[in-house]
């Protein structure tokens, strides 16, 4: 395999132990103009490999109008990663270098449907009312970001109202731009509340919560 | 990996759920970080059945923000994400708990020598014996527009923020290794760099000095940043020469601040003693000032701040820590 190293496999299947429902990953790419497309296609088709769990289902951004108005795609590589239902997990841009933890990580939550958050994080999402749009935005070769990508996808499994998405800053320059991404993480819950760095479960949930 | 993507990292199986970390019955040993000491000490204890709780923010500690290391015995070059992920997939091969991410945040010396260590996230943990090794973080320069433009363009980490300033036009204030590292960094990254530095000379290792001679890097030796200026984010900063007359603004959209580390220490203060910088003082067997607390790494007074050293320190420490509970004998 190109990505995945023989000594990863191991750890990875180690993980995928805890798989217990099926896992559809639904990519969106195109051939030109989009640059880790076919590299997050690959990493996606290797990872597929070492479980009998996942399925893949690849779709052009452009030709394929019904599955990206379904899944709301509006940039590419995008990557759904769906259990039971769609959770509203998203991935932008490849989960590559730290992320790659993120992907594992948020295969494993839709796969058994438990979050993981702490009882008091559930327990305070329950209380939610409104919709909740999640952006995380980070870099490859962040160490903290993970942590708050993380979260975000654990919260969108514990509640049908949060929806999250990774956004790579480095494949996204304009949107980077648009939101003055200038240091990673960055949260923006629905366009207007920002949280900057790696802050803990509990205060995350609650900064959210209050809005 | 191809192309320039860094390479795939995946958190180890032994981290816990933090709510799957029992912390009912208190534990022989609890570590508290999780850099090259705190994983050294891990490996050791582990090694030694001790039951082991370490709590942390990351596996790796600031080797996770060092892209390249040429200064590890058995690595002629590894990045600090594969050196971090090496030492992990070590303590997966005998499994302790591991609470992550948290960090302490209040440490009580309970009777009967019993150590309590509350973490951030409000959980409560008791230990027999203590090996803290929590390391460092960035020192600020403490210069208006700082903190307000934190994240709008004053950067920390280099690692993590040098591939939003693809094309800009950075500073890095400071001449040590980090500095230079941050440099290196940007180098593939950026337009032009600035190097802001205090001394007259480069501080950082001659090998790193030579790989940031560059028509792209500037240098601005016995310059010191007096401001930080920017309004949504930064525009430019103003360095002034400590004892002259005259400043001048550089146009610059980052800057990336590397002027030494702090101990991250806080939590055992008026516990432990510490020497001016906040270091905790060890002994040459790693002791603390309390029996059965012992200390490693980045956090301790030893001179030296370097991966290998921290390494070779927690495994002191542990061994230190496993020492004193065979003596305890409860």
């Amino acid at each position: 395999m190109i990505f995945i190293k023989d000594d990863l496999i191991p750890q990875i299947k180690n993980e995928f132990a805890k798989l217990t429902g099926p896992v559809k990953l639904v990519f969106f790419t195109q051939e030109m103009e989009c640059q880790f497309c076919r590299e997050t296609r690959t990493l996606l088709e290797e990872l597929k490999s070492l479980t009998d769990k996942f399925t893949l289902e690849v779709y052009d951004f452009i030709l394929d109008k019904q599955k990206v108005e379904q899944y709301k795609i509006d940039k590419i590589p995008a990557l759904v990663v769906e259990g039971k239902k769609d959770y509203g997990i998203r991935f932008f841009g490849i989960p590559a270098g730290y992320e790659f933890s993120s992907l594992v990580e948020a295969c494993i939550a839709a796969s058994t449907g438990d979050s993981g958050l702490l009882p008091e994080s559930r327990a305070a999402l329950k209380t939610l009312t409104r919709p909740l749009q999640v952006k995380v935005f980070i870099t490859l070769t962040c160490p903290y970001c993970p942590q708050v990508v993380q979260l975000a996808n654990q919260m969108a499994v514990e509640s049908d109202l949060v929806t999250s998405e990774m956004i790579e800053a480095a494949e996204f320059p304009q949107l980077a731009n648009k939101y003055g991404i200038m240091g990673v993480p960055k949260a923006i819950i629905n366009e207007t509340l920002v949280i900057e760095g790696a802050v803990p479960e509990p205060e995350f949930i609650k900064r959210i919560l209050q809005g | 990996m191809p192309l320039n993507l860094p390479g795939l990292d995946l958190k180890i199986a032994a981290v816990k759920k933090p709510e799957s970390v029992d912390g009912k019955e208190p534990y022989d040993l609890v570590i508290i970080g999780g850099g090259p000491a705190g994983m050294s000490a891990a490996v050791y204890a582990s090694r030694k059945k001790l039951r082991t709780l370490m709590v942390t923010i990351n596996l790796g500690g600031q080797v996770l923000w060092t892209s390249d290391i040429e200064n590890y015995p058995g690595y002629q070059y590894i990045t600090g994400q594969e050196l971090s992920k090496k030492f992990s997939t070590q303590i997966a091969a005998n499994p302790i708990d591991i609470l992550m991410p948290d960090e302490a945040e209040e440490l009580q010396i309970e009777k009967g020598q019993r150590f309590k260590i509350t973490t951030r996230n409000k959980r409560e943990f008791t230990a027999k014996s203590l090996v803290i090794a929590s390391g460092k973080r960035y020192r600020m320069l403490g210069i208006p527009g700082e903190k307000e433009l934190l994240g709008k363009g004053v950067a920390y980490c280099a690692t993590c923020d040098a591939p939003l300033f693809a094309g800009k036009d950075v500073a890095i204030a400071g001449g040590g290794n980090s500095a230079l590292t941050a440099a290196t960094d940007l180098l593939k990254i950026a337009n032009k760099i600035y190097i802001i530095n205090i001394a007259p000379e480069l501080q950082g290792d001659p090998v790193l000095i030579e790989k940031t001679r560059d028509p792209k890097v500037e240098l601005l030796p016995g310059w010191r940043t007096a401001e930080i200026k920017g309004r949504e984010k930064v525009e430019s900063v103003i360095i002034e020469q400590p004892g002259q007359q005259g400043k001048r603004e550089i146009k610059v959209d980052g800057i990336f601040i590397e002027v030494g580390l702090d101990p991250n220490s806080e939590f055992a203060r008026g516990v432990l003693e510490m020497n001016d910088n906040g270091e905790i003082l060890v002994d040459c067997h790693s002791r603390t000032s309390v029996l059965g607390i012992f200390a490693a790494g980045d956090v301790t007074n030893v001179q030296e701040k370097q991966i290998i050293i921290a390494a070779g320190e927690g495994a002191k420490a542990s061994l230190a820590a496993y020492r004193y509970l065979l003596s305890r004998r409860d």
